[in-house]
């Protein structure tokens, strides 16, 4: 046997460095690697929970003025943006034939008011007619006691006597009906000018007009509105939550608010109501969330993001939410025995904003979970913690 | 006695190797060719094993929801989790569509899940960096292969989204990567019409008489409102509680809920049989043509191996070798040229697969089949240098 040449050497040297590099290719890269996982600890920690949902910027209360009757629209006063004080005339209908009306009203008015004073007149004369014809039917009733005149003379005076008290009667019942008749044409034209009255819209609170939706010359309908007006101290939002995730939604919970048209800042507010009836198309719960500064500017309808904070819970053992994973119908977490991962079934609570979850049972502080893995786990796989998948 | 493959070798061995290398990236093309395909399968069944759904249930009569369109309603699971065997049910929307991220264009396949708590069907089983989805809008999972970081914001049409967690080959059946968002942002993502076109709507709708009669007011509100929906889903994923039996309830979800539903096995066959069957013979096709390629290099490699030696054949008939030696050297030379290019193949294709766009996977027995085809392609082909040496006259050695 030769000692062996140098360019044997080297050869053999490059085969055997062959040889490795394929054995390393082998077993480090596809299927018969151990699968890369990382690591982490369960530790008692505070979980700060919260609740997330989108909202639209509402009016609490939003009032659409419109005619009680169809018509058109004589005048607009306002436009949309508008402050308007209570009591304000915002726009006017056409009136039609109500001024005509209300004229009539005003002239039969003034005719029964003459005739009150007319029956008035009458009823005077009645009275003295009445007066004349008692006295002379009691002197003539005294002359025939002294036989001074005859029966039939008499008798004519006492029958005038009851006439004109008659006549009286009559003048002051139609006295009674002339002042009915004025009652009934001052109702008449009352009555007229209040539905002069309901043609001008005025405006029932100080607020700011946010539409204008009908223009002069354009008819409505009844209860179409002209003008809307909204009290912007009553702006809020009207958050949207899933029902899955809506446990310990309640009134007072304080509120992060980020407007759409704002995204780098942050408004606080808190729930003011929480609506009775949720949405079970989309399976969301309605909250009210009002802010506690309201920032100018705000456009009824933008999009915000709001937050809302539950109660935290202090010292709840965690992990973090990608550890837990689930087997059929058990959850549990993935822990390395002897460098195999094995399944632990566990007890999982409440899940924070930041991605842990609470372990009610199954784990004990300390204890190591798998966290992330290069690749789904099954029991026995072989695994190789990492710091970092990446 | 001496090894005289071994002896001839070393004596023109750089030659020999690097005609093993050039030998061996050829076939680690072909490899990394099966590997193509094993990972276009896998990439399947990846996607069905990690939806973590028993059956999946889509429109009627369609192959939905990766193969084919499908739509439904979004309330259609209430009646589904009613039936006896079903354990959970989640909606999950899917649209492929284009996002332009940091100025270069991103194909993804925009994943509806629904995120009201973990390990909802439809959500990934596992994650290689950071946290499942925990706001119901705006949070995003997104597949490595986006190229998206954790923390990072990636705008999908209307908004912005923020990546809280990372999967590994999560990607469609034509390999885009997979981005999970929460179900009504997806709903919207797909169903809601960008801004000019629900602009455009809403005056179609206004002018149509029929929507905006005089006198009744409210009527075009409510017809564009009810416009404006989004409501709909591409399938129900259903998890079944343990021991029941699949195709009895996907039986019964077709017979009474006039729904298709597919099991695990059916989808899989949809995934793997039918989505990718032209792509998986067009590989085929290549495969073999690789095969024949390879086979006629190291035949003509070996040949004009053989014919060099001519003179030194003939000296050994010479001096009386017998031909087993010669056929024995010959033989030995294309065996070690054919473990020398297994190696080197192997090797290539381990080390370029990862940087294929899509998943490439390596199977041992692929490689072991590959190895004993190398060996008797290398075996056949020297047969052919074989003959022709033993036709070589002694005569050669001295004259010529």
């Amino acid at each position: 046997m030769k000692t062996p040449t140098r360019r044997s050497l080297i050869l053999s040297a490059l085969a055997l460095a062959f040889l490795v590099a394929f054995g390393w290719i082998v077993t480090t890269q596809g299927p018969l690697a151990p699968v890369r996982v990382t690591l982490d600890t369960a530790r008692a920690m505070r979980l700060e929970r919260t609740l997330f949902g989108i909202a639209t910027v509402e009016a609490r209360r939003s009032y659409s003025i419109g005619p009680t009757l169809a018509g058109r629209v004589a005048r607009v006063l306002v436009d949309q943006g508008d402050a308007v004080a209570a009591g304000q005339l915002l726009a006017e209908m056409e009136p039609v034939d109500l001024d005509a009306r209300i004229v009539a009203g005003k002239a039969a008015m003034e005719a029964a008011t003459k005739r009150v004073q007319s029956a008035q007149a009458a009823v005077l004369e009645a009275a003295s007619r009445a007066r004349l014809a008692k006295n002379s039917a009691e002197r003539y009733a005294e002359l025939r006691r002294k036989n001074f005149v005859s029966q039939e003379a008499a008798d004519t005076k006492t029958h005038e006597a009851a006439a004109a008290d008659a006549a009286h009667s009559a003048a002051v019942a139609a006295l009674a009906a002339a002042i009915d008749e004025a009652k009934r044409a001052q109702a008449e034209l009352s009555g007229a000018g209040s539905s002069r009255a309901h043609l001008r819209l005025v405006s029932p609170v100080a607020g700011v007009v946010s539409a204008r939706l009908a223009e002069p010359g354009s008819t409505v309908v009844a209860g179409q509105s002209v003008v809307q007006v909204v009290d912007p101290a009553s702006l809020w939002l009207r958050v949207r939550i899933d029902q899955g995730r809506s446990q310990g939604l309640a009134v007072g919970l304080p509120a992060e608010i980020v407007l759409r048209s704002r995204p780098d800042e942050r408004f606080a507010g808190r729930v003011e109501r929480l609506d009775w009836n949720g949405d079970s198309i989309t399976e969301e719960r309605i909250a009210n969330v009002v802010f506690d500064r309201r920032p100018d500017g705000l456009a009824i309808g933008e999009l915000a993001e709001v937050t809302l904070r539950l109660p935290a819970i202090e010292q709840a053992l965690a992990i973090p939410l990608a550890a837990l994973q689930r087997r059929g119908a058990q959850s549990g977490v993935w822990q390395v025995v002897e460098g195999r991962a094995r399944f632990a079934p566990v007890t999982a609570g409440a899940i924070s904003a930041n991605g842990f979850v609470e372990i009610r049972e199954g784990l004990a502080a300390g204890d190591a979970v798998i966290v992330h893995s290069a690749k789904a786990l099954s029991d026995g796989t072989r695994v190789k913690p990492v710091e970092s998948l990446r | 006695m001496i090894n005289l493959a071994a002896r001839d070798v070393l004596h023109g061995w750089g030659k020999f190797l690097f005609t093993g290398i050039g030998l061996g990236l050829l076939i680690g093309a072909t490899l990394t060719m099966a590997g193509v395909f094993r990972g276009m399968v896998d990439d399947g069944q990846v996607l069905v094993d990690n939806s973590g759904a028993d059956l999946w249930v889509v429109q009627q009569g369609t192959l939905g929801p990766y193969a084919e369109p499908s739509s439904l309603h979004d309330d259609v699971w209430r009646g589904i989790a009613a039936i006896e065997g079903v354990a959970e049910t989640g909606n999950a929307a899917y649209l492929t569509i284009q996002l332009t991220h940091n100025g270069h264009d991103l194909r993804v396949m925009i994943v509806g899940i629904e995120v009201d708590r973990p390990h909802r069907p439809g959500a990934p089983r596992y994650l290689t960096a950071g946290r499942p989805i925990l706001q119901s809008h705006y949070e995003a999972i997104a597949d490595e292969r986006t190229g998206l970081k954790l923390g990072e914001r990636v705008k999908i049409r209307r908004h912005d989204y923020t990546v809280v967690g990372l999967t590994r080959r999560l990607v469609s059946s034509s390999g885009d990567p997979m981005i999970f968002v929460p179900l009504k942002d997806a709903q919207e993502i797909q169903f809601l019409k960008d801004n000019d076109a629900l602009v455009n709507e809403r005056a179609r709708t206004a002018a149509n008489p029929a929507f905006n009669r005089p006198g009744v007011p409210g009527l075009l509100e409510a017809a564009q409102a009810g416009a404006t929906q989004a409501r709909n889903v591409n399938a129900v994923l259903v998890r079944l509680v343990p021991g029941a039996d699949p195709a009895i309830v996907a039986d019964e979800i077709q017979r009474w809920k006039r729904l298709t539903a597919y099991t695990r096995a059916q989808m899989e066959d949809i995934l793997i049989a039918k989505l990718i069957a032209t792509s998986a013979k067009q590989i085929g096709m290549f495969l073999v043509i690789l095969a024949i390629v390879t086979a006629a290099i190291v035949a003509f490699i070996i040949y004009t191996m053989t014919l060099a030696k001519v003179r030194e054949i003939a000296v050994l008939k010479l001096i009386g070798a017998k031909n087993r030696i010669i056929a024995g050297m010959i033989l030995q030379q294309a065996l070690a040229l054919g473990v020398i290019g297994f190696l080197v193949g192997r090797i290539a294709a381990g080390l370029w697969g990862p940087a294929f766009p899509k998943y490439v996977l390596l199977l041992p027995q692929d490689a072991i089949t590959g190895f004993v085809i190398v060996l008797t392609i290398c075996a056949l082909a020297s047969s052919v240098a074989i003959r022709t040496a033993l036709r070589i006259d002694p005569a050669e050695a001295i004259g010529g």
